[in-house]
């Protein structure tokens, strides 16, 4: 029933360049079922150093709990995410850094909520002051660095979230759906930050539905429908020559709905 | 009818003149009861926070065990703090029974399960909120203890008052273990009952009108704190 993928001529993703350097991250056969649910099924994943993937797909997809699993806040129920070539251990996940769809920020000021997060990675003195300073102003937020952190503007608190990640000098920065709910002004200078970052050497893994937001800042795209990978390249690639069916519907703006409903047909098949 | 004025006025002007009896009696409820309350913070908020934060074998038992004792009968702490403490008890030599320190004692183990399960709910909830950006930040668990019980705690003021409340309007236990003896173990709530049987309604009623006003004033205070929080998002 899943072979509504993708018998393209295209080799599986990131292993287009055979002699490439070897992947920052990478999901091998990657699996979550809950409560009898496949919600993540085999999913291959290679990330390279100080690239930008995109993870796109519709709601369901599995795309925040794809980034729940490589970053180690999940267990899969099979398969492995490595980390530099090692299986992701604590130190791994200290390299890494995730911003949350809502903003989560401490009941603290704007300063404090910074100086929190350094404070737990161990950074204490003038040079967990002179990192606060440069969050506060590449943030945009110093006039406001002694304000209530959960009285900010959604824009606000979104930027805070995500200077605050980008304070710990992770080597990559995950992202899930960071501006949904922001307004045009508000993603834009979201993304200027994710930008400024991954030009500083940052890798960003990125789920959106924003199909604008996925030219803007796509290199890789990763096109999860129903906890599978349907299509993954690089991003112009997929976006404007889709060669599977849900990206391709996605592409043209159809709504997809085939693969769904396949589940649902092989049950009653299976019933009667 | 005639009387209940009479013991209106009589009071009221006890308490007006600062009657050094009753200033003595109203020092040491505060004494014992703010002592208690205090000791049993100490113990509940952490208890609470790690039964809501971490997963230990036992775990389910210790959050029923905490709510079952929220609504322990007084007398029956009282009884059995008096059995721990009477000469003849494992604490006896300590001679501690009949004193401040034994009415201390009871009080906090009221209010123990009352501060810690309040807690735990409370910390239950923010946890749900921090747990996966505690998570993706490493925090360890010490750290998310002491953070979530700091950021929770505007909410907790409410858990202490509450405490607070129990506390101070106990009488079962401290008559038991503290004897309501004059001068040494005498209390608001043990003096209303004393006063009430004896007939003395005047010093009964003002015992009752400051004990009303202290909860009032204490009740008071805690809402300034809490609504200023929120005005910051801090609760």
């Amino acid at each position: 029933m899943r072979e509504f993928a993708f018998d393209t001529a295209q080799e599986p993703f990131g292993q287009r360049h055979p002699d490439e350097p070897a992947p920052q991250l990478e999901a091998r056969n990657l699996s979550f079922s809950a409560g009898g649910l496949q919600l993540l099924d085999k999913v291959d994943l290679k990330i390279q150093p100080g690239s930008r993937t995109l993870i796109v797909g519709p709601n369901g997809a599995g795309k925040s709990l794809l980034l729940r699993l490589l970053h180690g806040l999940l267990k899969p129920s099979a398969g492995e995410v490595r980390w530099q070539g090692n299986a992701l251990d604590a130190n791994g996940k200290r390299a890494q850094a995730m911003v949350f769809q809502r903003p989560v920020l401490l009941r603290r000021s704007v300063f404090a909520n910074l100086k929190f997060a350094l404070s737990v990675r161990g950074t204490r003195g003038t040079a967990r002051q002179q990192k606060i300073e440069r969050a506060l102003a590449s943030a945009g937020l110093g006039h406001l660095a002694n304000r209530p952190a959960r009285v900010l503007s959604g824009g606000e608190q979104q930027r805070l979230a995500v200077v605050r990640a980008l304070a710990c000098d992770p080597e990559l920065l995950f992202l899930d759906e960071p501006t949904a709910n922001l307004d045009p002004a508000s993603t834009a200078a979201i993304e200027d930050l994710i930008l400024e970052a991954n030009g500083r050497g940052v890798t960003i893994v990125l789920v959106t539905h924003d199909q604008g937001q996925a030219r803007r800042l796509g290199e890789e795209l990763v096109f999860l429908q129903d906890g599978q990978v349907a299509e993954a390249g690089p991003a112009r690639q997929v976006l404007d020559t889709p060669q599977s069916e849900p990206a391709r519907a996605w592409h043209e703006g159809r709504i997809y709905l085939g693969p769904n409903t396949q589940p649902l047909r092989a049950r009653q098949e299976r019933a009667s | 009818m005639h009387s209940f004025w009479e013991a209106f006025a009589g009071s009221f002007g006890l308490v007006l003149a600062l009657d050094p009896d009753l200033m003595e009696i109203i020092v040491l409820s505060m004494q014992v009861t703010l002592t208690a309350v205090f000791l049993a913070c100490l113990i509940g908020l952490p208890l609470g926070a790690a039964t809501a934060l971490y997963r230990f074998p036992g775990r389910t038992l210790v959050s029923v065990t905490l709510n079952a004792l929220m609504g322990l009968p007084p007398v029956v702490v009282g009884l059995f703090v008096y059995l721990l403490l009477s000469a003849s008890g494992p604490l006896g030599p300590l001679r501690l029974l009949y004193t401040p320190t034994a009415m201390i004692i009871a009080q906090m183990i009221i209010v123990t399960p009352i501060v810690a399960a309040l807690t735990r709910q409370v910390a239950e909830d923010l946890n749900r909120e921090y747990a996966e950006q505690f998570a993706s930040l490493g925090v360890g668990p010490i750290d998310r203890m002491v953070s979530i019980l700091w950021d929770a705690r505007y909410g907790l003021l409410t858990v202490a008052l509450a405490g607070f409340g129990r506390a101070v309007a106990e009488v079962g236990a401290v008559i038991i273990v503290g004897g309501n003896i004059n001068h040494v173990t005498r209390v608001m709530t043990t003096t209303i009952a004393l006063e009430t049987s004896k007939g003395n309604l005047q010093l009964a009623l003002a015992l009752g009108l400051v004990l009303l006003l202290i909860a009032f004033t204490v009740n008071a205070c805690v809402m300034a704190l809490r609504s200023t929080a929120a005005r910051s998002a801090y609760a």
